[in-house]
C-alpha cells in the first residue's frame, strides 16, 4: 500500500462512504474499489461484491494468486423518527445486532432521557436534526410517529440522501394519503414507490415489540441483499 | 465499538506518521482458524523504531510482528506471517485449543 491509497481510504472513511482493498499477496500491489465502482470485466466482481455486502475481509484466490480482499465499510446506523414505544423496543434489538440507533423526536415529552437511556436522542424537528447526521447510504430511516408534521420532511429527505432503507408506519389508507401529499411534492412516483410501509415484515406482528422485531428484521434484511457495484 | 471504528483509527495513525516523515510498515490479520483473538482485518502499524499502534493478537505475537516489520520497513518487501496463538492466551479466553492466525506485512510507500 502506499501513501496516496491510505490517504484516499481515510477521506472515504471520514465520508462514511465503502471501500474495499484489493492487495495481491505474493508482492503487494494495491487497488482501492470505492463503493458504486463499475466492476463489469473485473475478474474479482462477485468476491468485491461480496465483501461490499457483508463488510467482511478475507483472502480470495485471485487471477494471479492469493488476494486479501479488506473490506472498509462504515458500520450501519438506523434512524428512527418517534421516540415511541416501537422505538423504545427497538433499542435493545439494534444493540443486540451492533448497529446505531439515533432517535429523533420534537415532542420532548416522548424524546426524554428517562424513556431512552443510552441512546443517541434528539428533541427537536427532523428539519433541525436530519441535516446535520449526514444521512448515507449506510443509514435507515424509520419513521415511526404517524405524524405527517413529522414523518414527511424525514421520509423525503431520507430518499433523497441514498438511505439503503426508508419506512414508514400506518395502514394502507394511510400510506395513499401520504402519497397524495408526497408524490409531485418532493418525490416521484418511483421515490415513493421505495419507501417500505406499511413498515416491517408482515410478519403478523401484534405488540410493539413485535413490530420493533419485524421492522429491524426488515432493515436488517434490505441491507444485507442489496445491489452492489451497480450504478444506481 | 465496531472492528471498522478500531481499524479505521489504526490506519489514521498510519497516514498521520507517514505524513510526519516516519518509515513504517502496516500488519493485518489476513485469516484466522480457531479461537483467534483479532478479526480478520485488524490492523497493527510500526515504525522503523519499533513503535506500534493497534493490534492483531492478545498481545501474544505482536513482539515478533514488529521485529519482522522493521525489517520490512528496511527491505520493502512485504511478508505473510503464520502464528500459532500461544496456548497461554487461548486459556486465558477460556478456550482449550489454540488458533492459528496469518498476518500480512507490507512497507506503506511513498
Amino acid at each position: 500500500m502506499d501513501l496516496k491509497l491510505l490517504s484516499t481510504l481515510n477521506g472515504l472513511r471520514r465520508e462514511r462512504r465503502a471501500a474495499v482493498v484489493v492487495t495481491r499477496l505474493a508482492d503487494g500491489a494495491a487497488r482501492l474499489v470505492t463503493e458504486g465502482d463499475d466492476l463489469a470485466g473485473d475478474p474479482l466482481r462477485a468476491e468485491i461484491a461480496a465483501a461490499f455486502r457483508s463488510g467482511r475481509s478475507g483472502v480470495v484466490a485471485g487471477p494471479d494468486g492469493e488476494v486479501f480482499l479488506a473490506a472498509e465499510v462504515p458500520p450501519p446506523r438506523i434512524v428512527a423518527v418517534g421516540a415511541v414505544h416501537i422505538s423504545q423496543a427497538m433499542v435493545p434489538i439494534v444493540r443486540a445486532i451492533g448497529w446505531d440507533l439515533v432517535v429523533v423526536d420534537p415532542r420532548t415529552a416522548f424524546a426524554s432521557p428517562e424513556r431512552f437511556p443510552g441512546v443517541q436522542l434528539h428533541a427537536d424537528w427532523p428539519e433541525t436534526v436530519l441535516p446535520g447526521l449526514a444521512l448515507d447510504p449506510y443509514t435507515a430511516l424509520a419513521a415511526v410517529t404517524h405524524d405527517p408534521k413529522i414523518d414527511d420532511f424525514a421520509l423525503v429527505h431520507a430518499v433523497e440522501r441514498g438511505c439503503f432503507y426508508v419506512g414508514a408506519l400506518g395502514s394502507r389508507k394511510t400510506n395513499a394519503r401520504r402519497r397524495e401529499r408526497l408524490v409531485g411534492s418532493g418525490l416521484t412516483e418511483a421515490d415513493f414507490e421505495a419507501i417500505r410501509a406499511p413498515i416491517g415484515l408482515d410478519i403478523g406482528a401484534a405488540s410493539p415489540a413485535e413490530i420493533a422485531v419485524a421492522v429491524v428484521a426488515e432493515i436488517i434484511e434490505t441491507f444485507r441483499r442489496r445491489t452492489i457495484g451497480t450504478p444506481s | 465499538m465496531s472492528r471498522q471504528a478500531d481499524d479505521g483509527d489504526v490506519l489514521a495513525i498510519a497516514e498521520t506518521w507517514a505524513k510526519a516523515g516516519r518509515r513504517l510498515a502496516i500488519a493485518t490479520v489476513v485469516e484466522t482458524w480457531g479461537s483467534a483473538p483479532r478479526p480478520v482485518g485488524s490492523h497493527l502499524v510500526i515504525d522503523d523504531e519499533g513503535n506500534f499502534e493497534g493490534s492483531v493478537s492478545g498481545g501474544c505475537v505482536e513482539g515478533a510482528v514488529v521485529s519482522e516489520a522493521v525489517e520490512v520497513i528496511g527491505d520493502s518487501r512485504p511478508r505473510l506471517l503464520s502464528f500459532g496463538v500461544a496456548d497461554e492466551t487461548a486459556w486465558r479466553v477460556g478456550l482449550s485449543c489454540g488458533g492459528r492466525i496469518r498476518i500480512y506485512v507490507e512497507p506503506l510507500t511513498a
